[in-house]
This record gives C-alpha cells, sequence and structure tokens, in this order.
C-alpha cells in the first residue's frame, strides 16, 4: 500500500457528529456512512489501492456541495473529489478520515445553445452523454478518452482528459469555455463563461488538471463542434517500429494532420486480434491506424497521399477501408485493448507517459529491455501523433514479487520517458501512482512552487491532499 | 519619468536583475519591446526590465510540431522560421504596434504574446496562445527561475503553471523561454463573403457557417465604417467566413458554404491572395475606424451577443467591428469615462469580458481595464500573486490595484 498522511484522530473522533451534520446539509439517502455501503468507493480505476473513507456525501445540487465543504472546512475534514471512480492514477482514492463528495447524481444538462457552439452540463455528466445530447443536431463534444462510457467530465476536467482524437481537436482544457467551482471554504464561483479567453489570470486553465486539489467542479460549459462530412482509417503495418516511426515523421511533415494517428506493437496487436479478430496482420513488428476526415473526395485525396508517404517505407501490410463499416473492424481491434490484454493477464498497468515522437524506436527498445530483465510482458499502445505512450504492464497482483516487479517497471518506464524529454503523464494525471516520481520531472522548489499555489486556494490542504505531491515529512 | 532599461543578454543576468530588485522591494516596469506598454494600467516602476536580449531558438522540430525560442525574439523572426518548413503560430497573433503607437523599441516580441495571451481570427476555431503552450521558462518574483511543462504535446503532470503564466501580463513571472505547439500552414485560403448585412444577421451567417462541417476558421463582420479600410472592401459592410485548407478542399469548402448561406444574400468568394490581405487587415484591427485620440476596448462575449454589444456602443458614438463570429467586439471611441461605462455595462450585460487596450494614461489608471473578479476569486488572485511575486515587484498594478 502507497503511503498515505496519518488519520487525524480528532476528525476520526468526531465521525458521527460530522456525518450528522453532513446529513443535514444532504437529506435523504445522499450520505453514506455505513461500512458495507462505503465499500464501492474503497478504489478508483487503480484498484490495486483501496481505504475506505470516514463517509460518501452525493450531492444534487451546486449549495449542497457548498453546504459539505463549509462543514468539512470548519471542521478541519479532508475532502476527496469523485466522479465516475474511472482514474486509472489512484486520483479519487479515499483517505481513512475523508469524505468523499460523489458527484454522480449531479448528472443534469442543463442547457446546450448550438447557435454559440457550447453545453452546459453538471459534473456528474458523463464525457459520452454530452456528445448523445448534441447527436442529433450533428454536433459533439471532441475529447474522447477511452472511458467515455463512464466518465464523467467533472473529471475530466480534474485531470485535464484526451483522447485518441486530440492530436485534431487538442485535450479537454482546449475546449472548456466556463466552470462553476465550490471553494474549500464553500464559495460558489463562476469562472469564465460563454466566451473565450480570460482578461485576468486564467483560472478555467489552472483549474483544468487540478485533480480536485484546488476546488470542486459543479457544473461545466463545453465547446461542441460541428461534426465532420464523415471518416475513414486506413491499417499499415511495417516490420520495425523504427520504420514505422518514420512513415509518422514523413506524414506530419508532409502538412497533413490526420485526426487520428494510433501505433501498436507486436504484442499489442497479437492480444488486440486475439481478443477482437479484427484481421489486423501477424507478421509486422509495428501498425499504425490512421484516420482522416472531410467529404468522400477529401478522404480519397488525403488516404491517397498518405498512401504514397507509407508506401516509400516497404509496408508489409496496407489497407484503406472503402466504408465506414471496414473504418469500424480497424479500429474494433485498438478500442478492445485494455479488454484484450485484461484477457492474456491477470492483472495490468495502464501507464501513460508522453514522449518526443522521435524518441519512440529507442525508448520501446529500451522499455523491452527493462521489462525482460524483470521477466515481465509489456505491450505498446501509442498516440503517434502528439508522443502519449500506453506501455501496459502484465502482471499477477496475487504474487507479491510480480507485482513489485510491475510497480517498480512502471517507475522506471515513466522515469525514462522523462529522461528523453517527454513527461510522466500525458492525459491520465499524477494521483497518488505517480505522486513520488514528481521529483523525476521536478526540482524541489517547482514543486513548492506548485504547493504554494495549491495552499493559495486550500490553506489548509483539505481538498484531495495527499494526490500529485511527494508527501512532505511533516505531513 | 526617465527611466533606465535594463536589458540583460541572458537568463541567468535577467534572474539576477530581479533578485537585486527583490533584495531592494523596487518593482520592475517588465516588457519585450514595448509594442504594448500602453494596454491596461500604467505601471510605476523605477527600473524597466526588458527580455529583449533574450533571443532566438533553441529547438525547432517541425515533425514534432514543436518550437522552443527565447522570449525577446520577435514575432517575425518566428513566423519566417516556422515558414521555412511550411509551418505557423496557430493562433494568429495579432500585431497591434500601429493599433497602441506604443513607441516600442522594435517589433512585438513572443514573449510579449504569450504574455498577453493576444489571439487572432483563428482562435475561433483552433484555440488561443495559452492553448499552444507546451512549455514555459519564467524568473518570479524572488528572482527564481521556474520551469513548467516540457517539449510535449500531451502533459498533464502538476499544475499547469504553463496557462497561469500566459496572459499573466509579466505579473507573476518574467517569461524567458516559450515552447510552443505549431502546425503546417494551410496551401490555400478563401473566403465566403456577404454583402450589406445589419450586425445581427450577420452573426446568424457567421453562427451557421459555424455550424457546419466546412471548418471555418475565420468568421468576422465589418460595418460599412469598418468594411471601408478592408483591401477589398466597399461601401457596404462585409461578412466573412474563411477556409484554410489543401487546395481542392478550399474549392470544395467555399462553393458548399456559399450554397448553405444563401439565405442570407448571394455571397463571393475572394481568392487566396484576397483572403490573405482581408484577414491581415482584421486580425492587427487596421479595419478598426479609430481616431488619433480614441480609446480602445477588446471584448469577448458569447457570439449571440456581439452584435447587440456592437450595436449598443454605436448608439453611444463608437465605432467597431466583430471577429470569433461575434464574439469578439473590437471598439474605438472617445476616451470618457462615460463611453467605458456605457461599454463595460453593455459588456457586463452580455455576461462577457473587456480589456481596456488603448487609452490616455489618467482613464487608464482610473478604470477597470479589465472586470473585477468576485471578492473570493479576488482573495484567491491576491494569495497567488503573492506565491509568485512575494514583494509585488513585477509590473505592480498592471491589471488591477494591488496585484
Amino acid at each position: 500500500m502507497i503511503a498515505q498522511p496519518a488519520p487525524k484522530q480528532d476528525v476520526l473522533a468526531r465521525r458521527d457528529e460530522i456525518v450528522a451534520a453532513l446529513r443535514e446539509a444532504v437529506p435523504g439517502d445522499g450520505v453514506i456512512a455505513e461500512p458495507l455501503r462505503l465499500k464501492p468507493y474503497e478504489t478508483d480505476g487503480l484498484a490495486i489501492y483501496r481505504q475506505l473513507p470516514l463517509a460518501v456525501v452525493l450531492p444534487r445540487t451546486t449549495e449542497q456541495v457548498a453546504a459539505v465543504l463549509r462543514i468539512c472546512h470548519s471542521m478541519g475534514v479532508r475532502v476527496i473529489p469523485r466522479g465516475a471512480g474511472t482514474s486509472l492514477a489512484g486520483g479519487a482514492l479515499p483517505l481513512a478520515d475523508a469524505v468523499v463528495v460523489g458527484m454522480m447524481r449531479m448528472n443534469a444538462i442543463l442547457h446546450i445553445d448550438y447557435a454559440d457552439r457550447c453545453a452546459t452540463v453538471q459534473a456528474g455528466v458523463t464525457n459520452l452523454a454530452i456528445t448523445g445530447a448534441v447527436a442529433s443536431e450533428g454536433f459533439f463534444y471532441a475529447p474522447d478518452p477511452s472511458s467515455q462510457l463512464a466518465c464523467m467530465i467533472g473529471g475530466n476536467v480534474g485531470m485535464n482528459s484526451g483522447g485518441a482524437h486530440c492530436l485534431k481537436y487538442g485535450v479537454t482544457s482546449n475546449n472548456l469555455l466556463g466552470l462553476k467551482i465550490v471553494t474549500i471554504e464553500g464559495e460558489i464561483l463562476d469562472i469564465g463563461g460563454a466566451h473565450l479567453d480570460a482578461a485576468g489570470y486564467d483560472w478555467l486553465g489552472l483549474l483544468t488538471g487540478s485533480e480536485g486539489m484546488l476546488a470542486i467542479v459543479t457544473e461545466v460549459t463545453v465547446r461542441i463542434l460541428r461534426s465532420p462530412e464523415g471518416q475513414r482509417a486506413m491499417l499499415v503495418g511495417f516490420d520495425s517500429s523504427e520504420t514505422a516511426g518514420a512513415c509518422v515523421d514523413a506524414i506530419i511533415g508532409s502538412g497533413i494532420i490526420p485526426v487520428a494517428l494510433e501505433f501498436m506493437d507486436r504484442p499489442a496487436i497479437h492480444a488486440c486480434e486475439a481478443f477482437a479478430h479484427a484481421n489486423y496482420p501477424l507478421d509486422v513488428e509495428a501498425m499504425l491506424i490512421i484516420e482522416v476526415e472531410g467529404c468522400t473526395e477529401e478522404q480519397d485525396f488525403l488516404l491517397g497521399r498518405i498512401t504514397e508517404i507509407c508506401q516509400r517505407f516497404a509496408p508489409k501490410t496496407l489497407r484503406v477501408s472503402a466504408s465506414a463499416e471496414e473504418s469500424a473492424a480497424i479500429w474494433k481491434g485498438r478500442k478492445g485493448a485494455f479488454g484484450a490484454v485484461g484477457r492474456i493477464s491477470p492483472d495490468y498497468f495502464c501507464m501513460d507517459g508522453t514522449i518526443p515522437t522521435s524518441r519512440l524506436p529507442e525508448t520501446l527498445r529500451r522499455i523491452g529491455a527493462m521489462a525482460d530483465a524483470v521477466d515481465l510482458k509489456v505491450c505498446n499502445i501509442f498516440h503517434a501523433g502528439d508522443g502519449n505512450l500506453h506501455p501496459l504492464i502484465m502482471f499477477d497482483a496475487n504474487d507479491p514479487d510480480s507485482f513489485a516487479r510491475a510497480e517498480r517497471l512502471g517507475a522506471d518506464i515513466l522515469t525514462l520517458c522523462v529522461d528523453v524529454g517527454g513527461c510522466l503523464t500525458g492525459e491520465h494525471g499524477v494521483g497518488v501512482e505517480k505522486r513520488d516520481l514528481m521529483g523525476a520531472q521536478f526540482n524541489p522548489a517547482e514543486l513548492d512552487q506548485q504547493r504554494r499555489i495549491k495552499s493559495a486556494f486550500d490553506p489548509g490542504w483539505l481538498l484531495n491532499p495527499s494526490k500529485v505531491f511527494p508527501l512532505l515529512e511533516a505531513a | 519619468m526617465s527611466v533606465a532599461v535594463l536589458e540583460p543578454p541572458d537568463e541567468a543576468a535577467l534572474a539576477g536583475v530581479v533578485r537585486t530588485n527583490y533584495a531592494a522591494g523596487e518593482p520592475l516596469l517588465v516588457q519585450g519591446n514595448g509594442t504594448k506598454r500602453r494596454m491596461l494600467r500604467p505601471v510605476q516602476a523605477a527600473h524597466t526590465l526588458s527580455t529583449r536580449g533574450l533571443t532566438g531558438f533553441s529547438l525547432y522540430a517541425p515533425k514534432e510540431l514543436v518550437m522552443s525560442a527565447a522570449a525577446g525574439t520577435t514575432i517575425a523572426d518566428v513566423e519566417a522560421k516556422l515558414a521555412e518548413h511550411g509551418q505557423q503560430l496557430i493562433a494568429e497573433p495579432p500585431d497591434f504596434s500601429a493599433l497602441l503607437n506604443g513607441g516600442g523599441a522594435g517589433a512585438q516580441t513572443l514573449g510579449g504574446i504569450v504574455a498577453t495571451n493576444l489571439s487572432g481570427p483563428r482562435r475561433v476555431a483552433w484555440g488561443a496562445v495559452r492553448d499552444h503552450v507546451l512549455g514555459l521558462r519564467a524568473v518570479d518574483g524572488r528572482g527564481e527561475v521556474m520551469r513548467s511543462g516540457g517539449r510535449v504535446l500531451k502533459n498533464v503532470t502538476g499544475l499547469d503553471m504553463c496557462k497561469l503564466l500566459t496572459g499573466s501580463h509579466g505579473t507573476l513571472g518574467v517569461i524567458t523561454e516559450i515552447t510552443l505547439k505549431v502546425l503546417p500552414a494551410a496551401e490555400r485560403t478563401g473566403t465566403v463573403v456577404l454583402s450589406g448585412l445589419e450586425a445581427d444577421r450577420a452573426v446568424a451567417a457567421l453562427s451557421a457557417a459555424l455550424g457546419l462541417p466546412w471548418s471555418v476558421s475565420g468568421a468576422a463582420y465589418l460595418p460599412a465604417e469598418a468594411a471601408a479600410r478592408a483591401p477589398g472592401g466597399g461601401g457596404e459592410s462585409l461578412t466573412l467566413a474563411r477556409i484554410e485548407d489543401f487546395a481542392a478542399s478550399v474549392t470544395y469548402r467555399t462553393e458548399q458554404l456559399r450554397v448553405s448561406l444563401q439565405e442570407f444574400g448571394v455571397a463571393t468568394i475572394w481568392d487566396d491572395a484576397q483572403s490573405l490581405a482581408a484577414w491581415a487587415a482584421i486580425r492587427d484591427a487596421a479595419v478598426l475606424p479609430a481616431e488619433p485620440d480614441d480609446a480602445i476596448w477588446r471584448i469577448s462575449v458569447r457570439p449571440s451577443r456581439g452584435a447587440a454589444v456592437l450595436d449598443a456602443a454605436c448608439q453611444k458614438g463608437a465605432r467597431g467591428y466583430l471577429d470569433w463570429g461575434g464574439g469578439l467586439v473590437m471598439l474605438a471611441g472617445p476616451a470618457t469615462q462615460t463611453m467605458h461605462n456605457a461599454i463595460t455595462h453593455a459588456v457586463l450585460e452580455a455576461g462577457g469580458i473587456w480589456t481596456l487596450l488603448r487609452a490616455p494614461e489618467p482613464m487608464r489608471a482610473s478604470v477597470a481595464v479589465v472586470p473585477p473578479e468576485a471578492p473570493a476569486l479576488a482573495a484567491i488572485a491576491k494569495r497567488v500573486k503573492a506565491v509568485m511575486d512575494p514583494k509585488g515587484i513585477l509590473n505592480p498594478g498592471r491589471m488591477i490595484v494591488g496585484i
């Protein structure tokens, strides 16, 4: 178990008093305190870490969130914001003395404005539900994390989530206009609105990706975009990751920015093919899925130019889809990647570093050697256009030795990402998972400055403490 | 007041200057070449600290869409460098040097554009300068060098200090080096142009255009007086929707858009050269009908309220135009408290924000040059300022008194 700050004994001792105050603020069935019913909240998408919280609150309104935070603030109670609990970094892992504020009951779509191309929704609306609400008018919400069926927009804001299509459309922060937040003191604040940009400091930008450490987000105004006329994918396989990487460089260098540019290595291809039967080539070392948008003629034009470029790199397989069905088949394996790996290994860690794309072949080689050295298997899925690398480390959590080796390998891989010029996390966030690696990317003074920015919002360190920053001795 | 301009040759020397001033508690006016020093509130400082000695490129990897340059590098130099590989700055930053008549010591710098987060017409489709800042080096108010972000396109490691510094007008740190995402420049630009529309009808047309699948990357409305100043403009108002793409796509998409907008009138299509000239004039506000003594306001509202703000201001004697599909309102008018109150009242009604871009010094010192924040947020801003600049020596009072 990862190190956590010691629970505040005075808070544990006042548990009944705290729960009673919360019940007054959120009447009905909005407060959970029975151990058995707390169980579902003890972990998130990083299920190896578990901790029952003091209590869980499920508010229905911003005012209730404000009331809850006022209580927690006045009683010195730590607070863990939670959306759908899909964080792969342990962003919603509770503390024994903390109240989890779960946003799932705030799931209303409040306002859709097609003329201004924006939608205002409560924080507990799922990512895909936003697109679902505007699709009938031909619009969509662009960031598309793999968990989009379940993950909530409030959590997307907290982690600044990305997705397979952010090479063209950007990540969460690039697609937000406004937030309604509640500070730890219980103040309700509107940040931004339905207009572009800020006149003063960019609070919207600072809050996005702040992992619930600065405030709780209760409403989000997102940009919605008109869907393209169509999209089509192609698949191309190479006999080395070097060649695939060089091909990616050549495509970008030609002035074409595909809407998606996904890379899979040999183990990933085999795992996905066995799971999804997507007709992936099994005799290649690396495979690219490339998607373009536009009308049929534009798709033909772009796919034709990309095909020409690919041909220069002697591909072993090259398949251009002729229809939406064929495109879906190409994507099927990639989208089932987590399930595929889950089928061949009892457990896996999904890592999330970013590297300069030019360093891909070298990085993959070194990851392979590091995995061999500790006798673990790793398959790699890579958003090749933007350098976001997802090594999946396979292990057995019931075997303490396997688990320990996997944890160490994960840390070594992320440190490698920093060493080659990248970063610890591209779209999942730091959470508890990468907390103790932050020193690889930032020096003590830089970390301290970020800590003091948190203090400016939350002087008592009550909001999602013990995430993101390495614990201090005093904590 | 005669002020000494300090021009340290590198980041270490610049940090030394800040450390010295931190020790003495003496404020610094922070700038690049000073082209925007007449924006916002006047800064009272004994010394001016310029980043103009910090120039040049430390990284340019066209195939990775990333570029790093020192803060004093001019935007013109950055654009020329990117053009060598057919790439460009995504946010299309404007050059307000002529508009602000700042008497700067040279062309505007990359640091100045990042510190002010000024974006051009492409902002409506492709994001602001702040959306493309991948990494920054800066010197905080104690003279400590700090790094944030990095050189990769996706990075959510730690708090996003790049967003905090971008657009902070030099009040939280002196930006010394910037790493930006860049993109290929389009092969061709075309513009679908409607003539003679009133503002509300024009915004409806632009809104329709931005809601169609043709990837419109510029959407502006120039009332007759502004249109007369645009290359290609005549005596009527102009409503312009731009498409930037491969040549064949521009041909296809402009034609589709022309047909789609038929209910708003008979549109014409401007070719590459005419489009580029017109959009440069819109970007730099060269089309703004401003008298030499006028004040200038830059306003952002939800697009559907842009026409109402423009009309309200014009009724009081201001002139202006719209960009960002109606969401950006550029206004020029008499530099009076009355005009300022009328405009800011209309903006607040519309739920938007303003920046007083240009005005005589006494006016800039006395009015709210940006909207005041709610008390709880203003308190956070003060605490954040204290973290970054404990003695308040970096551009004190530039945006808000006491910050």
